[in-house]
């Protein structure tokens, strides 16, 4: 269970931020204390919380988070990715996004968003 | 009455998650389409059922949905690729007959008119799409539909009459109809606390049940102008109002609902793995104050989401599901 989670924190760690030359650990966005593992429902949880109350990219990083897990889990996992409440104006209509799996398939389909995604999941040289 | 379903056979063939299932109306065939881009035909040959033929090449994005003719020649496919296309089987081989364009983005859902000469379809562009069938075999655009403030996920036609359901992302259900010239928007089902994924009609058409993100159903009754009930109904127009709310069987989304039109029941497919099904049971005021039990829970139902469940038009109890593991299931339900 320990292992879940340790690991799962270095898989999301390593996201970049759509905007900035850092990782979303080094900018805050995700914490330890926001991943919740529940091994035997299946479930995890994260929630991440935007730079700043308007950030325009706060649904991409969201998606970039979901792919990342639905990339990295075992498929038996539920994935649930939600912005930390209070942190960002558009939370709801955010948080609804990210839960509709039918935008998330079609979002992966669409080329030019999932170049992006791809560029905040990419390793960056660091240094 | 607690009653079981009983797995008959798994259905493999699909690389890619499996969105929707569809019968045809003789029961004998099912369609299924998914991320592999592909239709898939299966039909029965002995006692199990076996892949009749793939349809492929026709889009170049997800295929979310298909749906069969009322005669069963036809069978229409709603794409990611912002197209649908329409198959006619009628020379023995499936033949793509046309390519609807037209929706700005991923079309949802399609469906066919009782009558076959209608058909429906919705997209994320938040707009419904009605469709005239000409005596030719040729599509062409009766009405463009706004209502929906939000992408709109399905639809569904009534099972007698050329009424229209639709439900969306906006959290509401519509219906529609053909106003001496144009199609309107006639009836908003209000009352669920998220997206809804589906809706199916009863048998007679006087019911409309709804199933969505807030992981609930929700069954309306519809009250025609004249009602004894003294529901009101202004501009002699039926209203519908939600009777019964069914909720705390699934946990996650109800992507899926499925009214069985010989048995009454009410199956369910979800986010959480699982199949429900529901069976009416005796109330004092079955109109007004309809009662559902619980019927089959099938946890585990697929490994994965549970995207489409269907009953078979013409053998009671048989079932189909399909899922994010890329299967497909056809269950028989059991008395016990």
């Amino acid at each position: 269970m320990l292992f879940v989670i340790y690991s799962k924190k270095d898989l999301i760690r390593v996201i970049n931020d759509p905007e900035h030359p850092l990782t979303l650990e080094e900018l805050n966005v995700v914490v330890e204390s926001n991943i919740k593992v529940d091994d035997d429902k299946n479930n995890v949880y994260v929630e991440f919380v935007p730079t700043i109350p308007h950030c325009s990219m706060a649904t991409l990083i969201g998606l970039s988070i979901r792919v990342k897990l639905l990339r990295s889990l075992p498929p038996r996992f539920k994935v649930d990715v939600k912005i930390a409440p209070g942190t960002h104006e558009s939370e709801l209509a955010v948080n609804k996004q990210l839960a509709d799996k039918e935008r998330v398939a079609a979002a992966l389909e669409n080329f030019h968003l999932l170049e992006l995604v791809n560029q905040c999941l990419s390793k960056r040289a660091t240094g | 009455m607690y009653q079981s379903l009983k797995e008959i056979q798994k259905l493999s063939g699909h690389t890619d998650q499996v969105w929707c299932v569809s019968w045809s109306p003789s029961g004998t065939l099912l369609a299924s389409c998914g991320g592999d881009k592909t239709i898939r035909i299966w039909g029965k040959e002995g006692d199990s059922w076996v892949c009749k033929s793939v349809l492929t090449d026709a889009h170049t994005r997800t295929i979310r949905a298909v749906a069969w003719s009322p005669c069963g020649q036809y069978l229409a496919a709603a794409s990611f690729d912002a197209t649908t296309s329409v198959w006619s089987r009628k020379s023995g081989e499936f033949e793509c007959l046309a390519t609807l364009e037209g929706h700005e983005n991923e079309v949802k859902c399609v469906g066919w008119a009782c009558t076959g000469n209608l058909l429906a379809t919705c997209a994320r562009d938040k707009s419904v799409w009605i469709w005239e069938v000409t005596a030719d075999e040729e599509f062409e655009c009766a009405s463009v539909l706004s209502t929906h403030t939000q992408d709109v996920k399905y639809v569904k036609w009534h099972p007698t009459s050329e009424l229209l359901a639709s439900c969306s992302y906006d959290d509401t259900v519509r219906l529609y109809r053909e106003a001496s010239d144009d199609w309107e928007s006639c009836a908003m089902l209000k009352g669920h606390s998220s997206t809804v994924w589906s809706v199916d009609f009863d048998k007679d058409g006087h019911r409309l049940v709804s199933a969505g993100a807030d992981a609930s159903l929700k069954i309306w009754q519809e009250y025609e102008p004249g009602n004894t009930e003294g529901v009101s109904t202004p501009d002699n127009i039926s209203v519908w109002k939600c009777v019964c709310t069914l909720g705390g069987h699934h946990e996650r989304p109800v992507y899926s609902v499925s009214w069985c039109a010989l048995s009454g029941r009410i199956a369910t497919a979800s986010g959480d793995d699982s199949l429900c099904v529901y069976q009416e049971m005796p109330a004092e005021d079955a109109k007004n104050a309809p009662k559902f039990d619980i019927a089959v829970r099938q946890r585990g139902a697929h490994s994965e989401d549970v995207n489409c469940v269907s009953w078979n038009p013409v053998e009671e109890g048989l079932l189909a599901s399909c899922s994010d593991d890329g299967s497909i299931k056809v269950w028989q339900v059991q008395k016990e």
